[in-house]
């Protein structure tokens, strides 16, 4: 069982504001999460290793070569702000 | 602190060093890693975490990954994968980084300093965060926005971990200073502290000497050289055997060292933070590194500082030497050629450690960028073994040789350096020398040995150094004695 301590725990983590409507609501859905997850758990998985993926692929890799396909400052358009070449963002404490 | 207290206790340390790969591309992107370029010039949509990218593995950071661990005596697990670590600050768009939790790819090596063997941890692949520019004159205080450079960010990184195994900042530096070393002789990092190519966290306890259970550690961030890192140990167990002292408890949490003011500082708030969520990484398939893989990359390792250090001194140089010329590659690369071309090697050591170093830190030079050649220096030594010209001599006309990449025996033809070893030739000089300073003779007969050395520089003085200070010496001695 999670409580409304948990949640706000993961909330400032994710750096989400949340009023105390939305806190008591999170408790209430994600507890019924966690519960529907706990019926999964009765099935026993001693034996058998964790999933990543679904696929069996491995070593994808690519040689160690620069590529270039876009410019500064068509990356920087995207930016909700930028100054100098650089994205500006708020100040974070 | 006084000795006695600072004596009851003993510090226990472990180093995390953050090793950047030298490969040209990001670890999951191809932008450039190039250090030094303009903001935001070596970005891109994968950099940045738009939707629907997909990050792919570079090969030669598994490559370098390999080599390293193997260098470390690590064994490399058949198989390891990547995980999200996640953490929200604007230098990593993504909003996580990744990294390697619980299968890395180098596990339980060591590395050997002064005789004593630390152990490593593990060593894990994963990327760099970007940079932030904090806008307003006075940096963090005065803004209230900041700026972000992302070209570091995506940059492949090995964090190497070590056991707490270290018992002074002596060793702590030790280690730093031999994996450095190794780091670069292999080439896979260019360990230049001060550009942030190898980086470096201490985790710093102290604990009541004999007792068996560590005490609270504390985790220090930003010691950015080998000084910093002693002073910054330096500063923690004081701190603590403080704490201790008096009675209170050494809080586990993460402080910062400041160069400047050279203490480090609590930086409570973020302990939160250090709730970082790991799960596997979806967007990369596991590594499977097969036995031949790694025999693959184990025939490209080359000598290691240890074996060559130790190749050196069976050559007959000092430890100090030894020690002095592996810290340098490309002077110790240097060296293994003039003992190919079978120069003297205490003649050649004394040129590279002396002269041809203290050039090199003048001018702020490698070897390579100066016009001297194997070659020559080993022509150089050789006019001096054979006695053609004097070790003195030598010491003069290696700067031009440095400078101007002039062959020794050209530049011994040309300024008439040869060393006079003829003894009719010197006995008149010195039969001179004699002649004309009566008073000195005088003293020096009268019980005053020591101005044995005036004459010779007399002598000297007059064959411009080309007397051969043997035979100076001797004639000297045969005319006053």
């Amino acid at each position: 069982m999670i409580d409304i301590k948990d949640v706000e725990h993961v909330a400032k983590l994710a750096r989400l504001a949340l009023s105390e409507e939305e806190k008591q609501k999170f408790v209430k859905q994600l507890n019924s999460i966690l519960e529907y997850m706990n019926e999964l758990n009765e099935v026993d998985t001693s034996n058998v290793a964790p999933m990543e993926h679904s696929i069996k692929i491995t070593n994808v890799m690519r040689e160690d070569t620069v590529v270039v396909d876009f410019s500064r400052e068509e990356l920087l358009n995207n930016a909700p702000e930028e100054e100098d070449g650089f994205f500006r963002v708020p100040k974070i404490n | 602190m006084d000795t006695v207290t600072r004596e009851k206790y003993e510090v226990v340390i472990g180093l995390e060093v953050h090793a950047q790969l030298k490969t040209k591309s990001k670890i999951f992107a191809p932008d450039s890693t190039e250090f030094g370029n303009e903001q935001n010039t070596q970005i891109s949509p994968i950099t940045l975490g738009m939707p629907g990218v997909l990050p792919v593995l570079n090969k030669s950071v598994v490559d370098m990954a390999i080599l390293t661990g193997l260098a470390l005596n690590c064994k490399i697990p058949n198989r390891c994968k990547f995980d999200r670590k996640q953490y929200f600050y604007p230098d990593l768009p993504k909003g996580y980084q990744i990294s390697q939790y619980d299968e890395p790819i180098c596990i339980g090596g060591c590395l050997d300093i002064k005789g004593k063997r630390i152990g490593i941890t593990r060593a894990h692949l994963e990327e760099d965060a970007g940079k932030l520019v904090h806008a307003g004159a006075d940096g963090i205080a005065g803004s209230n926005y900041s700026l972000v450079d992302l070209n570091r960010a995506g940059t492949p990184l090995l964090e190497i971990v070590s056991e707490p195994d270290m018992r002074s900042s002596d060793e702590a530096k030790a280690y730093m200073e031999e994996l450095r070393n190794i780091l670069r002789y292999i080439g896979v990092c260019d360990g230049n502290l001060e550009e942030g190519s190898m980086r470096c966290d201490a985790n710093i306890s102290v604990m009541l000497k004999g007792s068996k259970e560590f005490g609270t550690r504390a985790e220090i961030k930003n010691v950015n050289s080998f000084k910093a890192l002693q002073r910054a140990i330096e500063y923690e167990i004081e701190r603590q055997i403080d704490l201790v002292e008096e009675g209170e408890r050494v809080v586990q949490e993460t402080r910062l060292w400041d160069d400047n003011l050279g203490e480090t500082r609590s930086m409570r708030g973020k302990e939160d933070a250090h709730d970082y969520r790991y799960f596997p990484e979806p967007d990369l398939m596991p590594l499977e590194i097969s036995q031949e893989w790694v025999e693959r990359i184990k025939e490209t390792m080359p000598e290691l500082p240890k074996a060559k250090r130790e190749r050196y001194m069976s050559l007959g140089l000092s430890e100090y030497d030894a020690t002095v010329i592996v810290e340098q590659p490309e002077l110790a690369f240097f060296f293994d050629e003039v003992i190919k071309l079978d120069a003297n090697v205490k003649t050649s050591i004394n040129f590279l450690t002396g002269e041809v170093a203290a050039y090199l830190k003048e001018e702020k030079l490698s070897i390579g960028e100066t016009k001297l050649t194997p070659e020559n220096l080993v022509e150089l030594v050789n006019l001096i073994e054979k006695g053609t010209i004097s070790n003195n001599i030598g010491k003069q006309i290696i700067f031009t040789m440095l400078k101007e990449g002039t062959s020794a025996a050209s530049i011994v033809e040309k300024q008439g350096l040869r060393q006079i070893s003829d003894e009719g030739a010197i006995k008149e000089i010195v039969q001179e020398v004699v002649n004309s300073n009566p008073e000195q003779v005088a003293s020096y007969k009268a019980g005053k040995v020591q101005l044995l050395g005036f004459f010779v520089g007399q002598v000297m003085k007059e064959t411009k150094g080309r007397a051969n200070p043997k035979t100076v010496n001797e004639l000297l001695k045969e005319f006053l004695d």
